[in-house]
């Protein structure tokens, strides 16, 4: 065995013996979530109390940073394990239940259950309930998000200690050939929503004429109401990078780059970490591990602007132009960086190839749908009662999804309408039957997309929201088309008079017909599917454009029809 | 940070950015990202030597900074407000959060306050779209943030209410 690869044994078996150690500690543990929801949320505070708190008292315990679980419903959350008992996870917490928690639990006898949210280990305390029970979980299948919550992030040796890496060690050692046949086994499908079948992406790069070859990791996650990319790239850099590895050396890249989303700045954070660690260890950089294999990893920042994270128009911004999409063909794959063959894949992506590499493509469609195999990471929010990053295999259905993973409606407020796939999504009757893969999405004139799903209750109006997505579209459009230029301005124009109370008969044909143009005739995916929000508006929501034909929002919400005030009130309460 | 009156301070710090990134094209996003880190804003007198520097035109590089929403030209206040447009978020309120900072800040976003304390931007999605209507400050996130919070939350970054408006009251 070479140098190289008995040091990488000797950190995985000392990663595992830490691993353990922390598993059989003596003294209490706490993993405590700091991903950006958390945060948010106060994960800081709460931290900081069970400190103070155990100080006080003359304790200690180890303190463990994780990312999220992705129950950002729930946050802060942390896990709490003492000597002989079973890994609980609490939440929401707060500095004063975070004292409690200390006080009851870590020193106490109690186990607090009326702050915990479940138990990760079959061991006592009783009186929790197991996690995998929770609504929250029960449906979920954790795959990419395996490590979740779980893991310290910044911390190579947690994702070692869990099998890190292996996968990648054993693809060093099989033919690229063999690893695309695997990849097609699998059926995996690209998770960023056009749902391109990876394997042959893979086989057209590695056969693209060329010397240079380049591997780009799409984390940009531009769609709004879409985070479990961050979600991934925060909580489990390793996962997805460990799939950058193995994509690079079956296309046979030696230089990688991961353009990332200028808004997720501890995602950024994290990945550079781990990228540094990838060093560290002999995992990037010259012949690694001995195997001829040279790759290393650029981690780029983008620019906030929605249309770079269109492949062709990152591109132009890894090479310093402005991020304007170029027609396909030719394709990435044929002529992407500085014209060489480039594989664009997303983190989600990514994420799914160590574990198909490691478990084989049959045990990837053992869940999904014959053709949206495997699991997607769907993003909850909106009106729901349980919001957040859940891992769900393709093909259930959305109302099953929003009613119970999502936990159907927050408050007394009964749920209208449901967004999916972004801004070029659409808009869903909110009871709509309909399974969540590639194809069935499409159906519907939405789309499933990135995998985001907001959940809208009847105080939000159908055309006011279809008029915030045409404005994004409009501060979004790179400029360079005229149907997405100048159409997508017109239809705007339509949509702000008719949430003013001034529309005119024949606008809802108008904007229709626009519509459908500019499907048809823009360049890029942000063009042909600008319109999509409001085509489907109208198809499943038509009599509520009617009523502002009329002068009225049903909903309150436009200016038309309800003073200001009222609505302030109405979402101040 | 690097005030931008100093040019002498500009065009010395710029260059020691500037000698850290290879001469070529694809170095200048990662530029004008480093110049915005250090001055706050990319300061217009900098365009002319990035542009010398890569090779490129003036009006290539300006072309470039303002394509991109992230990229500002003139400085930011003090402590830099941004608001999340995204879907979650809006459905939640953030139109109603805008109104607010704008009564508040008598700002529009894009602007700074005249005694320079704040600026304000909105942007596409910040990813918190779970705890909607989310809003930044300094790169602090706040979750679920109704415009009843916003004058304690500005208060926190040295926000007083106008004195008129308290003398009216």
């Amino acid at each position: 065995m070479c140098r190289p690869m008995k040091r990488l044994d000797q950190l995985s078996s000392q990663a595992r013996a830490q691993w353990l150690a922390l598993a059989q500690s003596h003294d209490p543990v706490v993993w405590v979530a700091l991903g950006s929801c958390s945060q948010a949320a106060g994960a800081d505070a709460v931290a900081l109390a069970m400190r103070d708190e155990l100080a006080a008292r003359g304790c200690q315990a180890r303190f463990v940073r994780t990312g999220c679980m992705g129950l950002c419903y729930l946050e802060p959350t942390a896990i709490v394990r003492k000597p002989g008992c079973a890994r609980v996870v609490y939440g929401p917490l707060d500095e004063n239940s975070a004292r409690r928690l200390v006080a009851e639990c870590l020193l106490g006898e109690g186990s607090c259950p009326d702050l915990a949210v479940g138990r990760l280990d079959a061991d006592p305390p009783e009186d929790v309930p197991d996690l995998s029970d929770h609504p929250a979980m029960r449906l979920q299948v954790r795959r990419v998000m395996q490590h979740c919550g779980l893991i310290d992030p910044e911390d190579l040796s947690h994702y070692l200690a869990n099998g890190g890496y292996e996968a990648f060690r054993q693809a060093l050692a099989m033919p690229a050939d063999e690893i695309i046949e695997r990849l097609k086994e699998s059926g995996l499908r690209g998770r960023s929503g056009g749902g391109f079948p990876v394997w042959r992406k893979w086989e057209f790069t590695r056969n693209a004429k060329g010397s240079q070859r380049y591997v780009l990791c799409n984390a940009h996650e531009g769609d709004p109401g879409a985070f479990s990319n961050r979600l991934l790239t925060e909580s489990d850099p390793h996962g997805f990078l460990e799939g950058m590895l193995i994509a690079a050396f079956t296309v046979g890249a030696t230089q990688g780059y991961i353009y990332m989303a200028s808004e997720y700045p501890l995602a950024h954070h994290r990945v550079g970490m781990a990228i540094d660690q990838l060093r560290w260890a002999g995992l990037l950089g010259d012949d690694i591990l001995g195997s001829g294999f040279s790759f290393d990893i650029t981690l780029r920042s983008g620019a906030g602007v929605f249309v770079s994270g269109e492949e062709t128009a990152q591109i132009a911004s890894l090479e310093g132009r402005r991020g304007a999409p170029a027609p396909r063909p030719p394709y990435p794959g044929q002529s992407g960086i500085a014209g060489a063959p480039t594989l664009v894949q997303n983190v989600e992506t990514l994420a799914n190839v160590p574990l198909i590499v490691a478990h084989g493509g049959e045990w990837f469609r053992a869940v999904g749908t014959s053709a949206s195999p495997g699991t997607k990471a769907f993003s909850l929010s909106g009106r729901l009662a349980r919001r957040g990053v859940f891992e769900l295999p393709l093909g259930m259905g959305l109302s099953h999804v929003v009613n119970d993973v999502g936990g159907g409606a927050r408050d007394e407020h009964p749920l209208k309408a449901v967004h999916t796939g972004g801004p070029p999504g659409g808009l869903l009757p909110a009871d709509i039957e309909v399974p969540l893969d590639f194809d069935s999405m499409g159906e519907t004139g939405s789309l499933m997309g990135s995998g985001g799903i907001i959940a809208i209750d009847d105080r939000c109006c159908i055309v006011d929201l279809t008029r915030h997505f045409m404005e994004f579209a409009q501060d979004e459009a790179c400029g360079q088309c005229v149907p997405c230029r100048n159409g997508n301005r017109v239809m705007l124009d339509i949509l702000n008079r008719l949430t003013q109370g001034q529309g005119r008969p024949g606008d809802l044909d108008r904007l229709l017909e626009l519509g459908n143009v500019i499907r048809l005739t823009s360049l890029c995916g942000l063009g042909q599917t600008a319109p999509n929000p409001i085509l489907t508006g109208i198809r499943y929501f038509r009599s509520e454009f009617e009523a502002h034909l009329h002068g009225s929002c049903p909903a309150g919400v436009c200016p038309l029809a309800a003073p200001a005030e009222s609505v302030a009130e109405a979402a101040a309460s | 940070m690097v005030t931008t009156t100093d040019y002498d301070q500009i065009r010395a710090s710029l260059q020691s950015v500037l000698s850290r990134h290879e001469r070529s094209r694809s170095s200048l996003i990662p530029i004008l990202h480093e110049v915005q880190d250090l001055f706050g804003h990319v300061p217009p007198a900098a365009i002319a030597p990035i542009a010398h520097r890569l090779s490129l035109s003036q009006a290539e590089v300006h072309g470039v900074v303002s394509f991109y929403s992230h990229f500002r030209l003139s400085p930011p206040g003090r402590h830099h407000v941004t608001v999340c447009a995204g879907t979650a978020c809006h459905v939640e309120g953030t139109p109603l959060l805008l109104r607010e900072l704008r009564r508040l800040l008598g700002i529009e976003p894009g602007q700074r306050t005249t005694d320079g304390l704040f600026s304000l931007s909105r942007v596409g999605c910040l990813g918190c779209c779970a705890m909607a209507p989310a809003m930044m400050v300094d790169g602090r996130a706040y979750p679920s943030v109704s415009p009843a919070r916003l004058a304690a939350i500005l208060a926190e970054y040295g926000f007083t209410p106008d004195v008129q408006t308290d003398e009216a009251a």
